[in-house]
């Protein structure tokens, strides 16, 4: 019993990291970059629904869309101030940009929000007024699934299959593949390329607002820095699944997660984090391009 | 245009250079104990003016542990308003600088106590910040009492560093003495976090204290910095290994999320915090009854029934408009020791910063002072208080006695 509810844990906090990890992979896969400000475009949504929910009282579900509206918008606008104009600059200075963009977000959310945690209100209450745990309970009781728990993964889920159709059904999902494998060519086939990769963000930071509001609703505490431990174990995962592939940044996140739980349950807490690296390694020397990426050669 | 900004820079130069001297004299000064007391004569930026004692409080008063050094200086601020308004021969002119919490910024902060004229320290509040300032005033002789920096390491080898609050080894002991007395029979679980030397030190002493005790430890978890999210984990471990006591040693940041996914998982045992779980109920949007039942070991209550604690606790409402936790009581009681080492040592605010602070170093083990954090308070040699610690438990949303 006990191994089941560390195997739910585990399923809980690798969902998180999936619908994260799933950002990063959007963005990487289409516009070939790393963008380390999406840990921060996640902590700026927690912020948005926590603002909304306990300033303005309203209901979840309004914050949720109002965290996603506000951080589709400032995913848009850091793509076009920061990214756009280094379309053609090598990787690296892109890179650099996205750590710089992931303080400057970091910074000022500290400046309007202040450092002091803030403890969030959860979308399902993790106890109802009566104080019995707002839980799905199996087994006569022995075992609890929190809804939110159960939300989580059911969003996770909906989120991977929805993206898969998107990008292999929809006009602009073949659009934003055709870019993803030759900017020049897609160009030439008539796709506008910047609009497509402005797309990508926007969608790639709507999620990232849902799992700010999911991350802050599993664990209910908001600072600055909530996005970025997360948002780095999120971009593991991705590369853990193959970082490019929507089935495989799910995949990676859930793994991680779950790995994450039986590494704490059953080994040691103090080794939790260096195991779940250990594993990361010996994956990457197998399969050097992820458990579910494409391995591309160079073509020289 | 171009004229002003080039004033401006040479005037900044020349501040940084005034700067840099003020540092340097005091570097001169003597490291070890027992220097001549007069060496000290050429520090113009210590040079005592006016009647009053110029005392300085360092804490954080943004950032992260906000909670704590905001407490640390408004209870230093009520405590020397007290002194000031009595009219003795000892006068208070009070400065509160803010460090982050971070040892470095602790030390600028330090550093411009110094150049204001601070001749003694309440501060600092946080302990990575105190052992840092530790080092400095222990080489430029100034007299350092923290309210609430509680390691061992902070006076550790300093003759002049001195504690209000009881040390990390001291809280390990006392809670499990507590709990074996008060509780015998407990399963104890302990979750702490093994990357920060107040939560691991808490809990090594705990854990061989308890052994000791007879006290059955039947789940240990350790989390660190950045897998301070998720606890479900080791509270399940907790749960299944029948643990009706989990010991907290920690700040109340984790530990509120410890709280909520418990009650999530519907287990229910008692938590047993120590002073780090103080300020959980000040916490913004957290629920209060979460954190019911909650027992942690503070030598302070703001519910005490004697007068002083409630003229203090009176004061502070109206005029922070909180109720003041263990950090504002450490401090008040801090700014009111310093009064009584300065009273016994016969200090005038005439002296320099040095002479004071040997002259204080020398009545520090013969003092007993009686405050809020404690009755008839006395201090060793190496720095450490001796004081009863006392435990109480959340009720209501307040702090009562068992």
């Amino acid at each position: 019993m006990e191994f089941l509810s560390y195997l739910i844990s585990g399923i809980n906090l690798g969902s998180v990291y999936a619908i994260i990890a799933l950002g990063y992979t959007m963005v990487y896969g289409i516009a070939k970059m790393l963008n380390f400000a999406h840990g921060d475009v996640i902590m700026v949504g927690g912020y948005i629904s926590f603002c909304a929910m306990s300033y303005l009282g309203l209901p979840g579900w309004l914050a949720l869309i109002l965290a996603m509206a506000v951080c589709t918008v400032l995913g848009i606008v850091i793509e076009g101030l920061a990214y756009k104009p280094l379309r053609s600059a090598p990787s690296l200075a892109v890179l650099i940009t996205a750590i710089g963009v992931s303080y400057l977000l970091q910074n000022t959310a500290l400046l309007i929000w202040k450092a002091a945690p803030k403890v969030y209100s959860p979308l399902i209450a993790p106890t109802k007024a009566n104080g019995e745990p707002n839980a799905l309970r199996l087994f006569d009781g022995q075992l609890t699934v929190s809804y939110i728990s159960l939300l989580t993964m059911g969003a996770c889920i909906v989120i991977m299959i929805a993206l898969t159709l998107f990008t292999s059904k929809t006009k602009m999902g073949k659009a934003m593949r055709a870019c993803s494998e030759d900017k020049g060519a897609a160009q030439l086939m008539g796709i506008n390329v910047n609009a497509t990769i402005s797309t990508t963000f926007a969608i790639g930071s709507a999620l990232a607002a849902v799992a700010g509001v999911l991350l802050c609703s599993s664990y209910p505490t908001l600072q600055p820095t909530t996005g970025s431990m997360p948002g780095i174990k999120a971009f593991t995962a991705a590369v853990f699944g193959g970082i490019g592939s929507i089935p495989g940044a799910f995949l990676g996140g859930l793994l991680l997660g779950i790995i994450e739980s039986m590494a704490k349950a059953y080994i040691s807490t103090n080794l939790a984090n260096a195991i779940v690296f250990a594993v990361l390694i010996i994956v990457l020397l197998v399969k050097p391009a992820g458990l579910l990426g494409r391995y591309v050669p160079e073509k020289v | 245009m171009k004229k002003f900004f080039g004033i401006l820079l040479a005037l900044a130069m020349v501040l940084s250079l005034a700067a840099c001297g003020g540092n340097g004299g005091g570097n001169d000064a003597p490291a070890n104990s027992n220097p001549p007391a007069s060496t000290d004569n050429n520090q113009p930026a210590a040079a005592p003016s006016g009647s009053a004692f110029k005392l300085g409080t360092i804490g954080p008063l943004t950032g992260d542990a906000a909670i704590y050094g905001q407490a640390v200086a408004n209870g230093a601020k009520i405590a020397v308003e007290e002194i000031n308004a009595m009219g003795g021969a000892v006068q208070f002119e009070l400065k509160s600088e803010d460090d982050v919490a971070d040892g470095e910024t602790s030390v600028n902060a330090y550093n411009s106590l110094m150049d204001w004229g601070m001749q003694v320290l309440v501060g600092p509040t946080t302990t990575g910040a105190s052992i840092a300032v530790a080092d400095k005033v222990s080489s430029e002789r100034t007299f350092m009492l923290t309210p609430s920096a509680s390691s061992a390491d902070v006076t550790a080898g300093k003759n002049n560093v001195f504690q209000v609050c009881f040390t990390d080894p001291n809280q390990g002991t006392a809670s499990a003495d507590y709990i074996s007395a008060n509780m015998a029979g407990s399963k104890v679980a302990v979750i702490y976090r093994n990357d920060d030397a107040y939560s691991q030190g808490i809990r090594d002493t705990f854990v061989s204290q308890a052994k000791a005790n007879g006290l059955e430890v039947v789940y240990e978890g350790a989390f660190t910095a950045d897998t301070s999210t998720d606890f479900s984990v080791q509270l399940t471990g907790a749960q299944s290994a029948g643990a009706d006591m989990v010991f907290l040693p920690i700040y109340y940041q984790p530990a509120s999320v410890i709280l909520t996914q418990a009650a999530a998982m519907n287990y229910a045992p008692t938590f047993f915090g120590v002073d780090g779980m103080d300020g959980i109920l000040t916490m913004e949007n957290f629920d209060a009854s979460l954190a019911e039942g909650v027992m942690l070991l503070t030598p302070f209550s703001a519910d005490a029934t004697d007068a002083r604690t409630q003229n203090f606790v009176q004061a502070y409402q109206a005029e922070f408009g909180e109720i003041p936790n263990q950090f504002a009581a450490d401090a008040y009681d801090g700014v009111y020791i310093m009064k009584a080492a300065l009273e016994a040592a016969g200090c005038t605010p005439d002296m320099s910063t040095a002479d004071i602070c040997e002259a204080i170093v020398g009545v520090m083990t013969s003092l007993s002072v009686d405050g809020l954090t404690g009755q008839g308070m006395t201090w060793g040699a190496d720095g450490a208080v001796s004081k009863d610690p006392m435990a109480v438990v959340i009720e209501n949303g307040t702090y009562v006695l068992p």
